[in-house]
């Protein structure tokens, strides 16, 4: 996983609330065996529509995806996860986030900022109309700001459980952190292995 | 003894800490991986796109279940391109990474949690993962067991752990006499139907009391099973004679002096007197009776002898609504009497009710009788060890005289991701383990049951009180012929 310290990038604003997991990646490409190549696929119904954000070259490499409460709600699948990721996406800011999605999204390196329903509206309101507009996501200071000063400037501090953070700054994913343990993984192992009892397939067996 | 008195769950998630980092979840150590087509292709490339290898491809065993047809002819010539090319990954993958599969044509071939079971690859105090829900049937003898997700299969490859943290406690005992006609499925489903579908969530079930400790593994592995459908993360029992008995000679089971030390081992996991849990339950084992769910949830279940019941009865405004909705999609009237509601499709198999057990008391219900003419009706043994066995019991032409299709193992019509699904509309009596909505093919209508109410059913054409069914009590020496390990 790659780190995430600070992000400033355009910010696209899909501006609609209850943003399921059906919606971002459709089940007929959950057959597929690969864990990559899903970024094609992304809203892959709504793309169809001319007016829909990501078709608008005024996004294009966008890294930071506005959207309505209860994002991510639906089903468990991890392709979710995967197809904003693949997409190009790093962080997702919304009021609210459904719950599975966001244990999906973290293990996949996606930041998921959450601010107030006004501040959210503002961000939606901003991106669509000001040309070029970026934010910086500092995950270190959770803030984020817009590039603009003084009063004109967009400054909010979100709330992220510090574990969650701590995850995502190193950029460890599960396994990461689990090889910080290597040390302790390879004496608990050394010493369990000598538990027959617990072998799946004890080398003894005759076959 | 000084030591504060320890719960079966507990002896076995404290054996198995690796860490125990502050502010973060707990590493638990995992003894046994079982892997199947359909949810480790990402997990497996996930490996590779990082480098990494399998830590220990010996505590790894891959069979193929979900996609595989049950038709021998059709088993090695997949015409679903994308199932076949879901196996033939898996397939790669183990090669690659040096994990041991039980392929299709191999004598070991079956569904993974019937398997694992079968070869004494499952032992009490181990902890086993799978991705796949249902790997809470492993419990039954004294294993932490629980399913996860595709990251976590990713994870246990690399690192052979988890990070997890801590369930609560749920004992639930069974006490007393089970009543003739009355079966581990019917106790599960009593269970569910008694504490709703999310009603152990966040909870390691352990099932104790004499009705349980009475079961044979089959059984225990059927209630086990279905913990998932209570909400649970796993379902576990105490080992005890019947356990060792069970594993006893089977193939991955230990030998000679080492089997003496494993059973002494194993002898010191049932949960200690005085030990706590966060909750508990007692149920009368005389009280329970065959049941039949009606609904689209495992939650929705009622005795044989009831009826569809009336949304307006229900509990609660909620699930007022998810009853009539559950009514129309099953085309069922409050009211009707459940013995009155006729099979279109009898289906005996999947991880709950496909082992030899299972077959036995299904046979021993169809043993002279013949399949009703307006239902098709199948078997699908859970294992190719199950279907070796039953045919050398004669139990196959038990089924095949009665009018029943006797097919290949693997989970088949539980979830139809093979070609083995309900038409819409179709009315199923099914030995799975899940009603929901299309779960056995899109507009299917499934209804769960033993497998001794599902050859009933299959024979009657409607659902019967199989407690009256006449041949109940006969032919116990045909069951009894073998408790003997399947090799
Ligand atoms: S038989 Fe059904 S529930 Fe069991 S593993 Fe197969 S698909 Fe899952």
């Amino acid at each position: 996983m790659e780190p995430f310290k600070t992000l400033t990038s355009l910010a696209a604003p899909l501006d609609r609330a209850n943003v399921d997991t059906d919606q971002i990646i459709p089940k007929q490409f959950l057959k597929r065996i690969e864990r990559s190549g899903y970024g094609e696929f992304l809203f892959f119904d709504w793309r169809n529509e001319p007016g829909f954000v990501l078709n608008d070259p005024r996004y294009a490499g966008s890294q930071i995806l506005i959207a309505d409460k209860n994002f991510g709600c639906g089903s468990s699948r991890e392709h979710a996860a995967w197809a904003l990721s693949d997409y190009g996406f790093r962080a997702v800011i919304a009021p609210t986030f459904a719950d599975i999605f966001f244990s999906n999204a973290g293990k996949n390196g996606i930041v998921l900022v959450r601010l107030s329903e006004e501040q959210v509206t503002l961000l939606l309101d901003r991106a669509a109309k000001t040309p070029n507009y970026k934010l910086t996501i500092n995950l270190e200071a959770q803030t984020v700001t817009d590039g603009l000063s003084g009063d004109e400037g967009f400054h909010a501090t979100f709330e992220i459980d510090p574990f969650r953070k701590f995850c995502l700054i190193e950029g460890l994913d599960d396994i990461g952190l689990t090889l910080r343990h290597t040390a302790e993984l390879d004496s608990y192992e050394s010493k369990h292995d000598h538990a027959n009892w617990l072998k799946p397939r004890p080398a003894t067996a005759s076959a | 003894m000084s030591d504060t008195p320890k719960t079966l769950f507990e002896k076995v998630w404290e054996q198995h800490i690796v860490a125990e980092p502050a502010g973060e979840p707990t590493l638990i150590y995992i003894d046994l991986h079982l892997i199947h087509e359909v949810t480790s292709p990402q997990a497996f490339e996930g490996l590779r796109l990082a480098g990494r290898k399998v830590r220990r491809p010996d505590r790894c065993v891959a069979t193929v279940d979900h996609n595989v047809p049950t038709i021998l002819a059709d088993r090695f010539n997949i015409v679903d391109q994308i199932a076949a090319k879901q196996i033939s990954t898996l397939r790669e993958n183990c090669k690659e990474f040096g994990v041991e599969l039980y392929d299709i044509g191999s004598r070991e071939q079956g569904i993974v949690h019937v398997i694992g079971p079968e070869l004494g690859i499952t032992k009490p105090g181990m902890t086993i993962v799978c991705g796949d829900s249902h790997t809470s049937t492993h419990g039954a003898f004294g294993a932490l067991a629980f399913g996860i997700g595709t990251s976590e299969v990713e994870h246990v490859l690399a690192t052979q752990t988890l990070p997890q943290g801590k369930p609560k406690t749920f004992r639930i005992a069974v006490e007393g006499e089970l009543p003739k006609g009355v079966t581990a499925k019917d106790i599960v489903l009593a269970i569910i139907g008694k504490i709703g579908t999310d009603g152990a969530t966040g909870h390691v079930i352990e099932y104790a009391g004499s009705a349980i400790r009475s079961l044979s593994m089959e059984g225990r592995m059927t209630i086990c099973n279905m913990s998932i459908e209570a909400g649970a993360r796993a379902g576990m029992i105490a080992p005890d004679e019947i356990t060792f008995e069970y594993l006893k000679g089977r193939r991955f089971a230990p030998k000679g002096e080492a089997w003496d030390k494993a059973v002494q081992e194993w002898s010191k996991l049932p949960t200690d007197p005085g030990a706590k849990f966060d909750r508990e339950l007692i149920i009368d084992a005389a009280t329970l009776v065959p049941y039949v769910s009606w609904g689209t949830s495992p939650g929705m279940v009622a005795p044989i002898t009831a009826v569809v019941p009336n949304p307006a009865e229900a509990q609660s405004e909620a699930d007022r609504r998810s009853f009539e909705r559950a009514l129309e999609y099953m085309d069922l009237k409050a009211g009707t009497l459940l013995e009155e509601i006729p099979v279109d499709r009898v289906f005996i198999g999947s991880c709950t009710n496909s082992r030899i057990e299972d077959l036995r008391a299904a046979a021993k219900i169809a043993r002279g009788h013949k399949v009703s003419t307006h239902v098709s009706a199948m078997v699908v043994p859970g294992s190719m060890q199950v279907k070796e066995q039953a045919e050398a019991e004669g139990l196959d032409l038990v089924f095949k005289e009665a009018g029943f299709d006797w097919r290949e193992p693997g989970c088949s019509m539980c979830l139809g991701m093979n070609p083995d699904i309900l038409s819409p509309g179709e009315r199923c009596a099914s030995t799975s383990n899940r009603n929901f909505e299309g779960r056995q093919g899109r507009g299917g209508r499934t209804h769960l049951v033993s497998p001794e109410m599902a050859a009933a059913a299959a024979i009657a054409g409607h659902f019967v009180d199989v407690r009256t069914w006449s041949g109940l009590d006969e032919a116990d020496e045909i069951q009894m012929s073998s408790t003997e390990a399947v090799n």
